[in-house]
Order: structure tokens, then sequence, then C-alpha cells
């Protein structure tokens, strides 16, 4: 969520262009050199008002690039940026091979973790994440060739699905070894 | 207070002036502070004592203290007096003190942070580090002077809220202006990164006195980016004393101990394990009030059997991080070691064994922390050199912090190892018809039951209009600052109505209390003391009035007729307070010309970083 609008928008700090597919590297030193001309250490030796601007500002770029770096995040934002909901609470519906893989998954987990088995545990996270970056090449169609936010919402309702998974696994993972 | 003085951001706007600034470490066991002088970091020493000072405290019937060598010296005779690893208190309640804790000191049990039963009365660790923090403060300014500008205080990274918001108030009761609150890990890397000009992914692992750190970190030309941190805030060298202890009192068959016999024994212990990192069998040895002798031949292999399981804990922090991080051992170049503890050499031979390559150690564990602290102070003050100086820090938050929702759950409003500074927010809604208030209970931690996280703070969003269940919008705002420290505010949308809190641990003392023990001291000072405030007011004043000045002639036309009128007003005031001999009344003159400009110098300070970033531009970048 950008809470600063005045602020202006993700894709217009680090000046990229408006899209779903992005140099990982550009976007990196972009951030790299927002961060480098607001960030409060540069100005800790000011008033105590001038250091909040910085922080605001800096706050802005931290969540900018945390939303444009991570794949589903930046799904997410593009579709809220171009007046798109993605119906994650109100549209549950999902193609039934998918539903039926996931299940099978969250029943592999499940045994896993029952069995304190970290290695299956590992090697399903590896498998959900191989997953979820075989959506995100389909989304960049989605969004920059095919222009069909429609499809790439249901893509997005998948993901956020997949990424709850990857979540519950590392939970699990950390549990079984603390 | 160099309000105003923009010249190039962060750049000194006098160039010739050099601003005194130095990084303390307070740690568990010692503590230390350093400064960089003629671009040199350097740890300054006591007068008759070395550069580390021990972090122990012994207070008197008379009110009067003792610190460091002094205080060491009589902590087996008067332990309950004698206040040793207060770092371990730092933000903690009585129900979160270990059982081994309750039998070296008289605890008081109350809401809120511990306290301690002394001879000089109840005094809580927030004191007794600011007691610590005084002497190191009286150091720097023996040595650099008294216009000290501030301090970089370092705290363990795996320090939550409660502890660095006790740490930054401890600094704040010792008079000392906290520039920073920087993580120890973080620390050591810029006090390594910078001397070596490394690139890549470094990690430290830093076992001190009372707690243990592991980072990981990305240097990139001159960034320094801490991609995941992890810990325990109660593993340290301490424990190993410990263990080291038990097994001695059990090999002599000497029963439950007194206070002042259980704390010599920790000395020993400690002396022992400390002769041990060099030799392969050490004698303890100590006489008991009892009779009883202790006279023991110690081996490193009996050591090293007894404190195996607490080398073998620290990794489970070690494997977290690097998951957080997405990375594999095999991604790291270079392990630093920080921290007394890591000098064991079971340590050292498990974290090579671990990470397949042989440490890092070219800079004295002991005092790597301090350097990195004093080189980020000196960049703070303002003494940034174009060029030189020109690197970043990007640090991050160790643990979640959310929010009690239905049921006990915890909803995580921000993740742990996510960079700050950061605010975020979420919406929630009413549950009742025509509900006009809201509970807001904020909690840090990783589990998913709020009874399993640490309790923060709560507070309560009153006057939300009555309106249909789930009709009110109300926004739930996390801010951690630069230091990692959280403010939480919450805003019905419809009507506005708001509410908020700086989340504090509570400890006795409030910050007007603390307002006041400063001024207390201000006043006691010495006549030559008060003629030295004068004057530091009157050059705080004139430099003031002259920054507004130029301010007002350049930016001017940021301001409505109207607030320039005002500033004006305010400005005139403060020339005349300057021509005075009332410290007070121009102290109070040059507070409402601070007050008077904030909103300017927040436009000024928007438009100075519009135009910052308006200068890049993105394909000049080297990628």
């Amino acid at each position: 969520m950008n809470l600063h609008p005045a602020l202006g928008d993700f894709f217009a700090l680090f000046q990229m262009p408006r899209r779903y597919a992005v140099d990982d590297a550009k976007l990196e030193a972009a951030y790299r050199d927002v961060q480098a001309r607001v960030h409060p250490d540069r100005f800790a030796h000011l008033s105590e008002n001038e250091r909040r601007v910085s922080m605001q500002w800096a706050a802005h770029a931290n969540e900018a690039y945390r939303t444009l770096h991570n794949p589903l995040m930046r799904a997410r934002y593009l579709l809220e940026l171009t007046g798109h909901d993605p119906q994650v609470e109100s549209n549950t519906a999902m193609p039934a091979d998918f539903l039926m893989r996931q299940m099978l998954l969250r029943e592999a987990i499940e045994e896993a973790r029952e069995e304190g088995d970290v290695d299956t545990l590992d090697a399903l996270l590896r498998k959900l994440r191989n997953e979820a970056k075989a959506m995100e090449n389909t989304l960049t169609e989605d969004f920059d060739v095919r222009n069909d936010y429609t499809a790439a919402a249901g893509r997005v309702r998948q993901l956020m699905f997949i990424d709850r998974l990857q979540q519950e696994i590392g939970g699990a993972i950390e549990v079984l070894e603390s | 207070m160099a309000l105003l003085q923009i010249a190039e951001p962060g750049e000194s706007a006098a160039p010739h002036e050099h601003r005194h600034a130095v990084g303390i470490d307070l740690g568990t066991t010692h503590s230390l502070v350093a400064t960089v002088r003629h671009s040199l970091p350097e740890c300054l020493r006591g007068e008759s004592c070395g550069i580390l000072l021990p972090s122990i405290v012994r207070y008197h019937a008379d009110g009067a203290t003792e610190v460091g060598v002094d205080a060491a010296a009589h902590q087996a005779s008067d332990p309950k007096n004698t206040i040793v690893s207060v770092k371990r208190l730092m933000g903690r309640g009585f129900a979160d003190i270990e059982a081994a804790a309750h039998k070296q000191y008289d605890f008081v049990d109350g809401e809120g942070m511990v306290r301690i039963q002394t001879a000089a009365g109840v005094k809580s660790p927030v004191e007794v580090s600011s007691e610590i923090l005084k002497v190191l403060r009286a150091r720097a300014e023996a040595s650099l002077g008294n216009d000290l500008v501030g301090a970089v205080i370092t705290v363990p990274a795996y320090f939550d809220d409660a502890q660095r918001q006790a740490t930054k108030d401890a600094a704040r009761l010792a008079g000392l202006n906290v520039l920073r609150l920087l993580n120890e890990p973080t620390a050591a890397a810029i006090a390594y990164g910078l001397d070596n000009e490394s690139e890549g992914v470094y990690a430290v692992y830093d076992l001190g006195g009372g707690t243990f750190d592991f980072s990981v970190l990305r240097l990139t030309r001159g960034v320094f980016e801490v991609l995941a941190t992890s810990g325990d805030a109660a593993l340290g060298g301490d424990d190993f004393d410990q263990c080291l202890a038990l097994w001695l009192r059990e090999q002599t068959g000497a029963g439950e101990l007194g206070p002042e016999d259980g704390r010599a024994l920790l000395v020993e212990a400690r002396r022992v394990k400390e002769a041990l990192s060099k030799a392969d069998t050490e004698p303890a040895r100590l006489m008991l009030s009892s009779g009883l002798k202790i006279d023991c031949a110690v081996t490193r292999e009996i050591l090293e059997q007894l404190t195996a399981n607490l080398a073998a804990k620290t990794l489970v922090p070690v494997r977290k991080a690097l998951r957080d991080a997405q990375l594999g051992v095999e991604d790291v170049q270079g392990v630093v070691l920080v921290g007394g503890a890591t000098r064991m050499p079971q340590i050292r031979a498990s974290v090579e064994r671990y990470f397949g390559r042989a440490p890092l150690i070219d800079i004295d564990p002991d005092k790597v922390v301090a350097i990195g602290a004093a080189i980020q102070a000196n960049v703070l003050a303002g003494n940034r050199r174009a060029g030189d100086d020109d690197w970043l820090l990007l640090d991050v938050i160790p643990l979640s912090l959310g929010l009690e929702t239905m049921g006990g759950l915890v909803e995580k409003i921000i993740p742990r190892n996510s960079t700050i500074p950061i605010a975020k927010a979420q919406d929630f809604t009413t549950f009742k018809d025509g509900q006009t208030a809201m509970a807001v209970h904020v909690v840090q931690g990783e589990r998913e039951l709020v009874r399993d996280c640490r309790s923060l703070a709560r507070f309560e969003l009153r006057g939300i209009p009555p309106m249909a269940a789930g009709a009110a919008r109300i926004r739930v705002t996390f801010q951690v600052d630069a230091d990692g420290l959280l403010s939480v505010d919450a805003v019905e949308q419809s009507s506005g109505v708001a509410a908020s809190v700086m989340v504090k641990p509570s400890y006795g003392l409030s910050d007007d209390e603390i307002a006041d023990m400063l001024k207390a001291g201000f006043e006691h000072a010495a006549d030559d003391m008060r003629a030295r405030a004068l004057r530091e007011q009157q050059v705080e004043a004139q430099r003031l009035v002259e920054a507004v000045q130029q301010a007002l002639l350049a930016d001017g036309e940021l301001l409505s007729s109207e607030e320039r009128g005002a500033i004006e007003r305010v400005l005139e005031n403060v020339i005349l307070a300057a021509q005075g001999d009332d410290v007070a009344r121009a102290q109070a003159a040059v507070a409402a010309l601070n007050k008077a400009t904030e909103v300017f110098a927040g436009r000024r300070m928007d438009k100075t970083i519009r135009s910052a970033l308006a200068g890049h531009r993105v394909d000049e970048l080297k990628v």
C-alpha cells in the first residue's frame, strides 16, 4: 500500500516504465541511488522536522522497492494502479486441476511436518518456488503483451495461494529446527 | 542543532569545523567508547584504566556509585549492590528474569520493567546502564572537550523494541544526544567493510557476554545492506560461565551457595574459561565461606563438553538467517567474528566447520563494534566527506511486528527482516453495531498466538461514530524509524478520530521525570558551567538567526506572507534574548524559533530531496 501518494507512484520514483517485467539489476541500482539521496543517515545532524521528512521518503523508497522487487506484490500493485480489483476476498473460484495439486501438496506438507522431515519440506519449498516462477512468466505475458488484466487477476489469486503454502512450510521448518 | 543549515545534503555546512561524536558499545560484560579523529577511528582510554570499562555498577547507601574496575573488585563481597550484566535485564519484566539471576539480586516485582533493590534504593536497569554511559561520556569529554554533538549507541541486532527503547532512554538519562541506535553486527561490518573495501555477501557471528547475533549483509559499491538478522537475546559468554560454575560446584560437593560465594564462583569460572582459550588445562581454586575448598583442574576438553550444547545452539539462528536471506553457506564470502566469547577455540572451530572456511578475526573482537559505531557517528554528526564517506547503511528489524486480532491471534503488519525505516498500514473494522471504541494491542514476535509473542503496547481508539458492524474503516499504521523504534497510530477514516502511541516500556521513570533529572543536574552546576552555558546559548541563537535569515532569503516563496510575518516576529525576539544574560530566556527563545520554523523546515527539506531526486537519471547509473 502506498501510504504517501503525494510522494509519487513506485515506478516513477525509480524512473522505471510501468510494466510487469522488471530489470532487477536496474531496480536495485535505482533503489540504492534513491536511498543514498533520501536516507535519514544523511540528515541526522539536522532538526527533527527535517529528519521526519527524510524518514518518510526513505520509508516510501523501501516500500516501493519491496513492492516492485517481489513478483506477487508487483502484480497486485500494477492491478491497483490500473484500477483492477484482484478480488482477493470475493472471488475464490480456482481451476479444478490447480485446486487438486494444492490439496496434494498440502497433504505432503502435513505428512512431512508430522514426521519432522525437514529435507522433504525443503524440497517442497523448492518445488513451489519453481511453480511460482513459471506463473510469473505467464503474468509478464498477461500484463505486458496481452494486456489481459482479468487473466492476470486470476493468476494473482493463485500465486497468493502458493505464497501462503510457502509461508506455512517456512514456519513448519522453523518450528522443527528450533 | 543545525536547523535549516542545508548545504549539500549530508555534508558539513562549515567544512573546517569538525563536530565531535562518539560510538559507544554498551556491552553485557564491558563497555567502551571510540571516536574518529584526523580521519582515523580510535578507542578512548579512561584516566586510570584501559579501554574496556567493566559494565559493573556498585551502589552505596549514601547514593554514591562506583563503576568499572572499582565496582568489579567488590562484586563478591557486596553482590546484592554490585550489578553485573545489567544488559540482560534491559526492557525485561519480572517474569522474564532467568532463574539463575533471581539468586543474584533482590528484584522488585511490579508493572513494566523489573527493578532491583539496592542500598541506594530501587534502581531500574535503565538507571544502572546510564551510570555506565555517564562514565563513558565523561571519558569522551575529557578527551574531546565538552562540545560533543552526540553518540551512536550499539544494541544487539536481536534486541526487541522494549530493549532498544530502554537503551535510548539510558543514554538520554546520561545526558547523551543519541544520533542513532546501531545494530552491533552491522557496526562490525562497517569497521571491516570500509577497511577492506570488500564486495559480496558477508556474515557476522557476534557472541557477546549475554547476547548472540547473526547477520547476513551484502556489500555493493559502498552500500551495506543487511539481508537478514537473527539471534538469541539471552545467550552469551555468561552462560558458559554458569555451566562451568555449576560443574565445579557439583565436583566439590558444595551444596546451594549464598550470593557472595555464588558470585565468587562465577568470577573464578569466567577466569578459568578465558584462560582455557590459550591453555589446555587450568586449575580452578576458590575458598568458600564455609571453609570448603574448590581446587580442581579443568581441561579445555571438559569445558567444551560442558558447553557443546551452547555452541550448537548458536547454529539455529545462523540457519534461520541464511534461510530468510535465501542463501546457502556457499554464498557467504567471509564470516566476521565479534564479541569476546568468540575467542573460545570451540566457537571458532564450530564456525569454521559450518561455513567451510576460517573466520575473519583481524580486528580485535572486543573493539570492532565500538570502532564501527564511531565511524557511523562521525558521518551522522555531519562530518561526511564527499568521496570517502559516500557509503550507506540499510538495516532491518529483527522481529515481526503485529496486532492482536479476534481469538488471540496475531496479524503481522511488518515482517521481520524488513528494511528500515518503514511504514505499513492495515485497515480494520468494527464487529458490533454501534461500537464506539477499539482496543489496539501491539505485539512483537514470530508466533501465531498473542500469548507467545512479546506485548509492546496497548491503547484504545475512542469516539468512533456509531455505525453498523463492519462499516467503520480503521487504519492502523506502524512506523519504524531508523533506530528500529516503533510508533503506532490508529485513525477512523470517515470521522478522522485518531489515537497514537510511541511504544515505550515502563520502568518507573516518565519522560518528564527524566527531563527534570537532567535539568536538576544543570541547575546545580557551578557558576563557570552556567557562564559557559550562556555563551553556548548565545552562539546557538546567533547561528540559528543567521540560518533562518538565509533560509528566508533563499526559499521565502515557500511561505505565505502571514507565515513569514510570524517567523520574523519570533526572530526579533531571539535577537533580543541573545543580547541579555538570561540563559533560560535565550533557551526559550531559541526553542520558540525552532517551533515557529517547523513547517518551513519541513517544506525546505522536501524541496531539497525532490531536487536531489530530480538530479538522478536511471540511464546514468552504472548497473
